[in-house]
């Protein structure tokens, strides 16, 4: 009861902006303190660098972004992503099928684990933190069986590779080749965006994290939505596997486990709210930019990529830490 | 019972059963609505009146039972189902969705989309929000974040978000607990009007007063039956009272115990944050009870709160038991003595999935440990039953969670968790609201026991009654100023109306001109 007492505090959502401002002010922090520890950071081959980083990390923290609002977790974000990769191989190496069929294979692969996600969440009513980490288990042993352990690869059709390291900026503007990949994060964003703040979908996203009781009461399809919001969560995992095959060429069964704590960590940097009810796509997107600048300058400093991996930890505890604080005032 | 014809009626529901774990909430009950009345239902904390309005509302499935809307009879599985049966409910807990605003929540579930069927028209929602206040007189900004709203003004959304359906059977589960005077001569302009269209409404309050204003019918339910049905003319709040508890109980005249001690523990001096409090000073003896009287929004909570160390002040000082006390926390004030009994309970005071035993004790969990830090269950155990008894909280055992036990009797959990304290002053904010007339009295018979003690206590209440019963001396308060103190022997109702409107006609934020002196019975 003590804590009453926040809750006549008078703007403790506009400091879910603050968040943001702070996340983008250790952005820039990061930025000028390595640009002045080291010369070959602030260049426009290293910037390049970063953005491709940031492009599949980002894309899985999209989807994240939603499922974090509705007080849900997905842990199996980064498997998915692998499984939907392995999918498109096995379309595209495998059967021979047109590219374009191959990524919608795996688009729809990630639907469907979201989907199953979503339905396991919400009819089911199993904790999202279990029936993701099933699923977490489950894609990682189909992408190893269907791959058959080994890496599929798309040496057969080279276009495929440029969803992700072409660039179309660089046909039209010479000199300036940012990858596809990096466009396709902005454009996965922009959409994501106005899905959360202009659609029903982001108004139930909001809704359901916030007060789930409420909006069930108030004649919200709350079960049907919550698939919807996974199901999606899935499609930008899906995403993500499309456009790591074409980063790496190759569908890498072994990989996955782990980037969906990077997505997450990406959001909680952004200000997304564990708790539910409070999130953006600005900040998730500060937040995974945070998290591969760190990764990048450490690497041109030498750190060891072990201490990188340390220090990634302690920013995140740090962000969450610094939001509490200012919670806590209000 | 004689079957009645569906078609008479609005609404009719008959047989309808309802079991809980180790609870037999609605046995055989029938309710019945007519078009253009208002219905009210009535009952102690836990007899089952929301329990049957959730059924009604879609929220829970009945066991068995028969419900007839316009003559026909339905089935409502779901909250959806209800809403589409123009049934539409305000729930006792307030339902909304903290981080969405105002009209976000109004019309949560049937938003107005844009021409691209797929993008949301906010500018839409906020004018068709903007209409209903206007309707209500309630000025509201429609863009305000609902979590940024006093509890009184969620409650205005509540009823806002019910009109806005149009429906033609509005529910309400006691929807005046939380507002303030002029709020709820609006609420009743507001009933009345649907009334006149033809809407019927279904009205649950344990303000029995606003019966003989407001309804036409009163329901009374007992343990999960329902007793009896009567025209409100017909019968007199003592009629219905005994009905509810059945049995004739007489209130005990005021027995206010002489209070003699001159001992100041509690001195606040110039008191001043923003424009809610302004430079309030007071005194507050060893043994006493001080209530303070005042509209909603006077001030009185804030200045319980600053005292608590829960909000941060500009200026002014406190003294407990003469030493300046340095209050930054209501850790700091938990140390100085100093008990706050919130008057939003349902959100701070209960912890909803623990159970009652452990609900009461746990802000005094140090009493119960023996050596080791082992607990000392059957203390526990003793102390959490002797409340339930002595506060007759209605629950199948102390192992309940508190999440499955009605809205009064979850205040009295609360209640009980206070006054297990050892607290030597306590600030109680409301600590009536929501609660039954039998309950009430037991609360007051404590208070007064704690006050013998040697306990001293401040009371907050909106209710005159309550306020000139208990209270050795009064302080009234007006928009954030003291406007004066009176002692029980001078205090009149129309004195303590007078210094709490003592601006003359005060235009409040609702915009509703606040008439001098509204019968608070
Ligand atoms: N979800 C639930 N699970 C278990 N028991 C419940 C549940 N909801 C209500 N009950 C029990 O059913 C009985 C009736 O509760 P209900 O909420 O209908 O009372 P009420 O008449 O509305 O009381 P109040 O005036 O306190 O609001 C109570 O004994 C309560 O403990
Ligand atoms: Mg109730």
């Amino acid at each position: 009861m003590i804590h009453s007492l926040l809750a006549r505090g008078s703007s403790i959502f506009r400091s879910s902006a603050m968040q943001r401002v702070l996340a983008f002010g250790g952005l820039i922090v990061l930025f000028v303190g390595f640009s002045l520890a080291s010369p070959n950071f602030f260049n426009f081959e290293n910037i390049k660098g970063i953005l491709l980083a940031t492009a599949v990390n980002g894309v899985l923290a999209l989807g994240s972004t939603f499922v974090i609002i509705t007080a849900g977790i997905d842990l199996s974000v980064g498997t998915v992503m692998t499984f939907s990769a392995v999918m498109t191989g096995v379309f595209i190496t495998f059967w021979h099928l047109p590219v374009p069929l191959g990524v919608l294979a795996g688009l729809s692969a990630g639907a469907l684990c979201g989907f199953l996600n979503g339905t396991m969440v919400s009819r089911m009513r199993l904790p999202p933190f279990v029936a993701t980490l099933g699923m977490l288990y489950a894609t990682k042993g189909l992408s190893l069986v269907i791959s058959g352990l080994k890496p599929i690869y798309f040496t057969d059709t080279p276009e495929f590779a440029t969803i992700s390291m072409g660039s179309i900026l660089g046909m039209i503007i010479p000199g300036f080749d940012i990858p596809n990949a990096v466009l396709i994060l902005f454009g996965a964003a922009i959409l994501a965006n106005l899905i959360l703040t202009k659609t029903v979908i982001g108004r139930y996203t909001f809704a359901i994290g916030s007060n789930e009781e409420a909006t069930r009461l108030s004649g919200v399809n709350v079960n049907a939505w919550k698939t919807v919001i996974y199901t999606m969560c899935g499609i930008f995992a899906g995403l993500g596997g499309v456009l790591m095959g074409a980063r790496l060429n190759s569908a890498q069964p072994a990989l996955g486990a782990g980037y969906e704590l990077d997505a997450i960590a990406a959001a909680v940097i952004g200000g997304t709210s564990l708790k539910g009810g409070e999130g953006t796509i600005v900040g998730t997107i500060i937040g995974a930019f945070v998290i591969s600048t760190l990764a990048n300058g450490l690497r041109i400093l030498s750190v060891p990529q072990e201490w990188q991996i340390v220090v990634t930890g302690a920013i995140l505890v740090m962000a969450v830490y610094m939001d509490n604080l200012r919670r806590r005032k209000e | 019972m004689p079957d009645k014809n569906p078609e008479d009626y609005l609404v009719l529901m008959q047989g309808i059963d309802k079991h809980f774990p180790g609870v037999h909430a609605l046995n055989q009950c029938r309710f019945d609505l007519k078009r253009g009345e208002v219905h009210a239902l009535v009952g102690e904390n836990g007899a089952g009146k929301s329990t049957l309005m959730k059924v009604l509302a879609g929220v829970y499935k009945k066991d068995a039972g028969r419900i007839f809307v316009r003559g026909q009879e339905v089935e409502i599985p779901n909250p959806r189902a209800a809403i589409d049966l123009g049934i539409s409910t305000i729930h006792q807990e307030l339902n909304l969705i903290p981080h969405l605003t105002v009209a976000q929540n109004i019309f949560i579930g049937r938003e107005p989309r844009q021409k691209i069927r797929f993008l949301l028209d906010d500018k839409a929602i906020n004018e068709k929000a903007q209409q209903v206040f206007d309707m209500m007189h309630l000025k509201l900004e429609p863009g305000t974040l609902v979590a940024n709203l006093t509890v009184a003004k969620q409650q205005m959304v509540e009823i806002a978000k019910a009109l806005s359906l149009n429906a033609e059977v509005l529910i309400m589960d006691e929807p005046t607990a939380a507002l303030t005077e002029a709020e709820i001569e609006e609420l009743f302009r507001i009933i009345r009007k649907l009334r006149e269209q033809g809407v019927g409404v279904i009205y649950i309050s344990h303000r029995l007063e606003e019966l003989k204003q407001i309804s036409d019918r009163v329901t009374v339910m007992r343990d999960g039956h329902t007793i009896d049905t009567v025209n409100t003319q017909d019968a007199t709040i003592d009629q219905i009272i005994s009905m509810m508890v059945g049995r004739t109980i007489y209130e005990a005249a005021p027995d206010v115990p002489e209070h003699q001690e001159e001992e100041v523990v509690l001195e606040v001096r110039n008191l001043s944050r923003g424009n809610v409090i302004k430079d309030v000073s007071f005194k507050l003896k060893k043994g006493e009870i001080l209530g303070f009287a005042g509209l909603m929004g006077a001030g009185r909570t804030e200045v319980a709160r600053a005292i608590f160390g829960a909000d941060p002040v500009d200026s002014g000082e406190i003294y407990v038991h003469g030493r300046k006390a340095v209050i930054r926390s209501p850790k700091d004030a938990v140390k100085y003595g100093i008990g706050y009994l919130s008057e939003d309970r349902k959100r701070f005071g209960l912890t909803l999935d623990l159970d009652v035993e452990n609900n009461m004790v746990l802000a005094t969990f140090r009493k119960f440990m023996g050596a080791l830090g082992w607990v000392n269950d059957s203390k526990i155990h003793q102390t959490a039953n002797h409340y339930v008894q002595a506060l007759s909280i209605k629950t199948p055992s102390v192992q309940q969670k508190a999440r499955y036990l009605s809205g009064g009797n979850q205040q009295k959990v609360v209640i009980g968790k206070w006054l297990t304290c050892d607290t030597d002053i306590l600030i109680f904010d409301e600590p009536t609201r929501g609660i039954d007339v039998g309950a009430k009295s037991e609360i007051y018979r404590l208070l007064n026991e704690l006050a013998h003690q040697g306990k001293s206590i401040i009371m907050i209440s909106s209710e005159l009654p309550e306020i000139l019963r208990m209270s050795h001396r009064i302080v009234v308060m007006c928009e954030g100023r003291i406007t004066g103190e009176l002692s029980s022997a001078e205090a009149t109702q129309e004195k303590i109306m007078k210094l709490a409107t003592q601006r003359g006609v005060v235009m409040r934020d609702n915009g509703v001109a606040l008439p001098q002196n509204n019968g608070v019975v």
